[in-house]
């Protein structure tokens, strides 16, 4: 299923409503880098909060995103992944290196205002 | 329901559908929400390296007693080309594909026993279990 992407000021967030296949995946990919040109975002929040599961594939994914929008001109924040994923990506041997997390939305928001020095004032 | 499933693997919607489906297996034998995400995430690799390098096969999961313990048991098989040498694969960041190379040895870390067979030309089976205290 696709992931609705919400335009809310300078930035772009997708907010993962049910499990993602790999395909749906690269769909999110694929999206974003469209859009972050189209509606000229500085920042892109991707929610996790409904994943039960952060596999291989999905990490890597996630870290093309943050690559591919970083070219773009755009920060990514992943925000909202859960402890039980956290714990079995450590012990799966997952890393989201020089990628940017947040414990949830509203710190996500925060993280990239400060980042972005908006202050909120362009971000919302 | 019987404490067996099959899942015929062929597209990334099957990965999908078989850790969902071990999920809720597993959760019969009172793991933790922990475990359970362990045992799902070790399904989603395994069964995601015969969509990659196999195209089709089969996970079959089934719920294990060894004396007093019970465990869930995940046997992922297919056809397709095999591994030339398993000491290979189970290294950390090799692949010949398009993945990070951490899905068999990190299969391997999430469960309790792990067990790999494999003939080239004629398919690979793994058998992987996860015991509950």
């Amino acid at each position: 299923m696709a992931v609705p992407i919400l335009k809310q000021g300078h930035y772009l967030i997708a907010s993962i409503q049910a499990a993602l296949s790999d395909k749906d995946l690269v769909q999110l990919r694929d999206d974003l880098a469209d859009l972050v040109g189209r509606h000229r975002a500085r920042g892109v929040i991707i929610d996790v909060t409904a994943l039960d599961v952060l596999d291989s594939f999905a990490t890597r994914t996630l870290r093309a995103i943050a690559y591919m929008t970083k070219l773009r001109g755009a920060e990514t924040v992943i925000v909202g992944i859960q402890p039980d994923v956290a714990l079995s990506m450590v012990q799966l041997g997952l890393t989201l290196e020089d990628v940017f997390t947040a414990l949830d939305l509203e710190e996500g928001l925060s993280f990239l205002n400060e980042r972005l020095q908006m202050d909120g004032r362009h971000g919302s | 329901m019987d404490p067996e499933v099959r899942v015929r693997i062929q597209t990334s919607a099957d990965v999908v559908i078989a850790r969902q489906q071990g999920r809720t297996l597993a959760s019969r034998l009172g793991f933790s929400n922990s475990n359970l995400t362990i045992i799902a995430t070790a399904i989603s690799e395994v069964t995601r390296n015969i969509v990659e390098y196999a195209k089709e096969g089969e996970v079959r999961i089934t719920l294990v007693e060894n004396g007093t313990r019970r465990g869930v048991r995940i046997v992922a098989a297919d056809r397709g080309p095999g591994i030339a040498d398993i000491s290979v694969v189970m290294r950390d960041g090799y692949s010949t594909g398009q993945g990070l190379g951490i899905g068999l040895p990190g299969s391997r870390r999430l469960m309790d026993d792990f067990e790999i067979e494999s003939t080239v030309g004629k398919g690979t089976t793994v058998t992987m279990t996860k015991w509950a205290v």
